[in-house]
């Protein structure tokens, strides 16, 4: 199991310097530079210091390995615009996003996975239908379309939650940003779910553990759910890392003081390392959630050996 | 005297506003204001952003040596009690105000001011207050790194500072945002102050949620009596206007920026028809043309484009009626607006007969660069493309971000551009933006030249009698019009909702959203107590 952890972060290093290599590749050839977005100044002397300050004289190659140095230190550099260092304003904004990200997932796991469940036990029936109908339209529905349903049905004309904001970060004001991301996963939870159960349920195996008589509630128990756990836990841990991307637009809809509205305003301002490090956060987060997801593996099903 | 008449003419802002006067301020309660251009404020140091966003909470926090003055429509002293003015008009002795403290118990001196002027011409950095500072003799020398201090700024002692000018201006116009404030020496030059800003504001800082909201409260030594009003103030970054709008109806904000389509709802809505108000800000949107491209080099084919869109048509239908038809470069908000100048009228016959006499008769293709935006990029563009085919001039469209826009216009490389360009409040300095000794990175994006208008600008900045350089600046702005080195397009309204209970807005025609907060107040209706 060590080795297996050993192994497998040691796979995260050639993918993180990817990341980074391409996203400095990248902000090296977008047109716009901080430079000229920041000062109106017309003097190039001006320019040439506020470069040489920001360090942008230095070629590409230079810039990158400075930056690689940098990181191997833990120093994410300090922002071009706000002059912070980039580590402070990434850890303003985790923890938001780690509530946000984790309710939503909580949301969809719990009401997507038994409606799914519940939907393959008497495919073709009503629950199945109107299951089928809820994933259906959850996965069609534009995030910013459904907050502002929400934001008008429980706050609007049931005054009932909060429309926007973040308040002390209690439940109430959760509850609207959470649900709005967590409705796509769920109704993809509820279809995978329902479909990983249908095919356990006709396996070999479960034939034969209904003709040794087992009860059908055993069965489901032991057999169907745990098969289909594994299933379910593939697309949890491909949904966490979509859950960061998708964040973006509900913590810009609700007000919300995420990584993922900190990445948008970076982009738009050029700000390079604020840019590099939320990437790059987004990143780890989602290699870290798929490291723990190959380790639950083994938990729920013993015959996956770590080798 | 000009804003007050803009001011009736936007009617139902003065009618908020009077009322407001009418009553007794009410001290107590929060203030709910909100953020509307993105998603977050860049920073907490105010002299490192220009981002109309950011300004939003620093007139809050923080002061400069001027204020704007909305009623009054010009800028006047705020952290000085007078100015004397020697030198031929270029040396400023200002006595500073002896009660004015920063959030930290500390009083203002001299020596703050001359501190944070010299950190904005920290060359290294690129303040963008340099621009304003850039004024005072010796500046520009701090900035090249050639000097460690501005020479033209002298203590004379701890609340008179004088400072001498390069040019004969009005220092109120350079001294009055927020991206010259100013700071505390001693704290400004700490890590810990970009985390905990410290101002001499009414209102001092308790707490920042990046991408959420700023708080602030009360500042009992601010130095005007009685003010401010409000015990706290919350403003939410709120960059989504549907968002806005259900919060707003909701009652959970108390001001709420309007775009055209919100615009449109709100004013035929009983209930939120009276939460407007609107003043035309500074700002003029326009078409620039690009000399280089041989065409535009005729202004018979400049005056043609003018003639050839049908510009209230666009106003009207796609703007919403959201603003106001520009008619030359200076905003209706400028002391030198020219009433009675009437805008080039729609006449594509006359744009095709200017089109032949220039030798275009068969017109000519030019690439359009713009952005996305939805007051003066792509849609708009869109609209006047099929009015200038009818004239035989084809658009091609280069999409372009508005972050590479501002280069874009900076760098010369277009042949026509659509922008939105400050054109106030000074209108010297907005019509200098034309002068031919103006570099095009500065502000004269489309290269402008000509010497008679060179001589209008020139004489007008040597004017010691306002009515004087008043009528020269019309003079200058008239010529621009017939020279067309751009297609007017109009000036913007900016519309803002705020609730019932919120008295003592102000109609800022240099940016709305810049309220004085310490006139603000709520009446015991807000929700917010």
């Amino acid at each position: 199991m060590l080795s297996f952890l050993f192994r497998r972060l040691l796979q995260t290093i050639p993918t993180v310097l990817a990341v980074v290599l391409l996203v400095f590749v990248l902000f090296s050839v977008v047109p716009g530079s901080i430079v000229t977005s920041m000062s109106d100044d017309s003097d190039p002397q001006v320019e040439l210091r506020m470069k040489k300050q920001l360090g942008l004289d230095q070629p590409v190659y230079v810039r990158f390995g400075t930056y690689i140095a940098q990181l191997a230190t833990g120093d994410f550099g300090t922002s071009f615009r706000t002059r912070e260092p980039v580590t402070v304003m990434i850890a303003k904004r985790a923890w938001p996003t780690l509530q946000l990200i984790f309710a939503a997932m909580a949301f969809a796991i719990v009401v997507g996975v038994p409606l799914g469940f519940i939907a393959a036990l008497r495919p073709g029936g009503i629950v199945d239908t109107i299951a089928m109908v809820v994933a259906v339209s959850g996965l069609s529905i534009a995030k910013f379309w459904l907050g502002l349903v929400l934001m008008y049905l429980f706050a609007l004309k049931l005054g009932w939650l909060p429309s926007f904001g973040y308040g002390d970060g209690g439940l109430k004001y959760l509850l609207l940003p959470a649900a709005t991301l967590g409705v796509s996963p769920m109704a993809l939870f509820a279809r995978t779910t329902r479909a990983a159960v249908l095919e356990i349920m006709t396996a070999d195996f479960v034939r034969t553990a209904r003709s040794k008589g087992m009860s059908e509630t055993r069965v489901v128990k032991w057999h169907v759910m745990r098969n289909a756990l594994v299933i379910i836990l593939t697309t949890v841990g491909l949904q966490f890392g979509g859950l960061m991307g998708q964040a973006v637009v509900v913590e810009k809809l609700f007000s919300w003081p995420g990584i993922g509205s900190l990445l948008v305003d970076s982009v738009l301002q050029r700000d390079i390392p604020a840019v590099q490090g939320s990437i790059l956060v987004v990143v780890l987060a989602f290699l870290a959630i798929n490291l723990l997801i190959d380790v639950l593996y083994g938990v729920i099903d013993p015959r996956i050996r770590y080798a | 005297m000009m804003f007050r008449m803009i001011a009736i003419v936007a009617g139902l802002g003065l009618a908020l506003a009077g009322s407001a006067e009418a009553q007794t301020p009410r001290k107590g309660g929060t203030i709910r204001m909100t953020a509307p251009y993105g998603s977050s404020f860049t920073s907490l140091d105010i002299h490192t952003t220009q981002r109309a966003q950011d300004e939003i909470y620093a007139k809050a926090l923080h002061r400069s040596l001027y204020i704007w003055n909305s009623a009054e429509g010009k800028p006047v002293l705020e952290l000085a009690k007078e100015d004397v003015v020697s030198g031929g008009g270029l040396v400023h002795t200002f006595k500073l105000r002896d009660d004015a403290y920063f959030h930290n118990g500390r009083q203002m001196t001299a020596d703050d001011v001359i501190w944070s002027y010299n950190r904005i011409m920290d060359g290294t950095k690129a303040y963008p207050g340099a621009r304003f500072v850039r004024v005072i003799e010796g500046a520009a020398a701090v900035e090249k790194g050639q000097a460690k201090d501005i020479s033209g700024l002298k203590k004379i002692d701890d609340f008179t500072i004088e400072m001498k000018l390069t040019e004969k201006v009005d220092p109120g116009f350079y001294f009055f945002t927020a991206l010259t404030s100013i700071y505390p020496a001693d704290e400004g030059a700490k890590e810990s102050f970009i985390q905990k800003p410290i101002g001499l504001g009414p209102f001092k800082f308790v707490e920042h949620v990046p991408g959420s909201r700023i708080v602030l409260e009360r500042w009992d030594r601010f130095y005007k009596p009685g003010k401010p009003y409000a015990d706290k103030i919350v403003v939410a970054v709120m960059g989504e206007a549907a968002a806005r709008d259900v919060a707003f109806r909701n009652k959970e904000i108390d001001t709420s920026v309007l775009g055209p389509a919100q615009y449109v709802a709100y004013q035929s809505d009983a209930a939120l028809k009276g939460t407007i108000v609107e003043v035309a800000e500074v700002f003029t949107r326009y078409m620039g043309m690009n000399p280089t491209f041989k065409p535009f080099a005729d202004k018979r084919v400049r005056q043609a484009i003018n003639y050839a869109i049908d510009t209230d048509l666009i106003i009207n239908k796609l703007v919403k009626g959201k603003a106001y038809r520009a008619t030359s470069w200076l905003p209706l908000t400028a002391p030198a607006y020219d009433k009675a100048m009437k805008p080039y009228p729609y006449d594509p016959a006359k744009a095709k007969q200017l089109l032949t006499e220039a030798g275009y008769a068969s017109g000519f293709e030019f690439e359009w660069t713009t952005s996305q935006n939805e007051s003066w990029g792509l849609p708009i563009v869109s609209a006047v493309i099929p009015m200038l085919d009818k004239v035989g001039i084809k658009a091609k469209v280069k999409q372009v971000e508005t972050a590479v826009l501002a280069e874009v216009v900076r760098s010369g490389d277009y042949q026509a551009f659509i922008y939105s360009q400050a054109s106030g409040p000074d209108p010297l300095a907005a019509l200098k933006c034309f002068h031919s000794s103006t570099p095009q990175p500065a502000c004269n994006y489309t290269t402008f030249k000509n010497a008679e208008f060179d001589k209008i600008v020139d004489e007008a900045g040597q004017a010691d009698d306002p009515a004087k350089r008043i009528q020269l600046l019309q003079k200058a702005n008239a010529l621009l019009y017939e020279e067309a080195p751009v297609w007017f397009f109009n000036y913007n309204k900016a519309v803002m909702a705020v609730q019932p209970w919120l008295k003592g807005i102000q109609l800022n025609a240099t940016e709305l959203t810049h309220q004085n907060v310490e006139d603000l107040w709520v009446d015991e209706t807000s929700p917010a107590k």
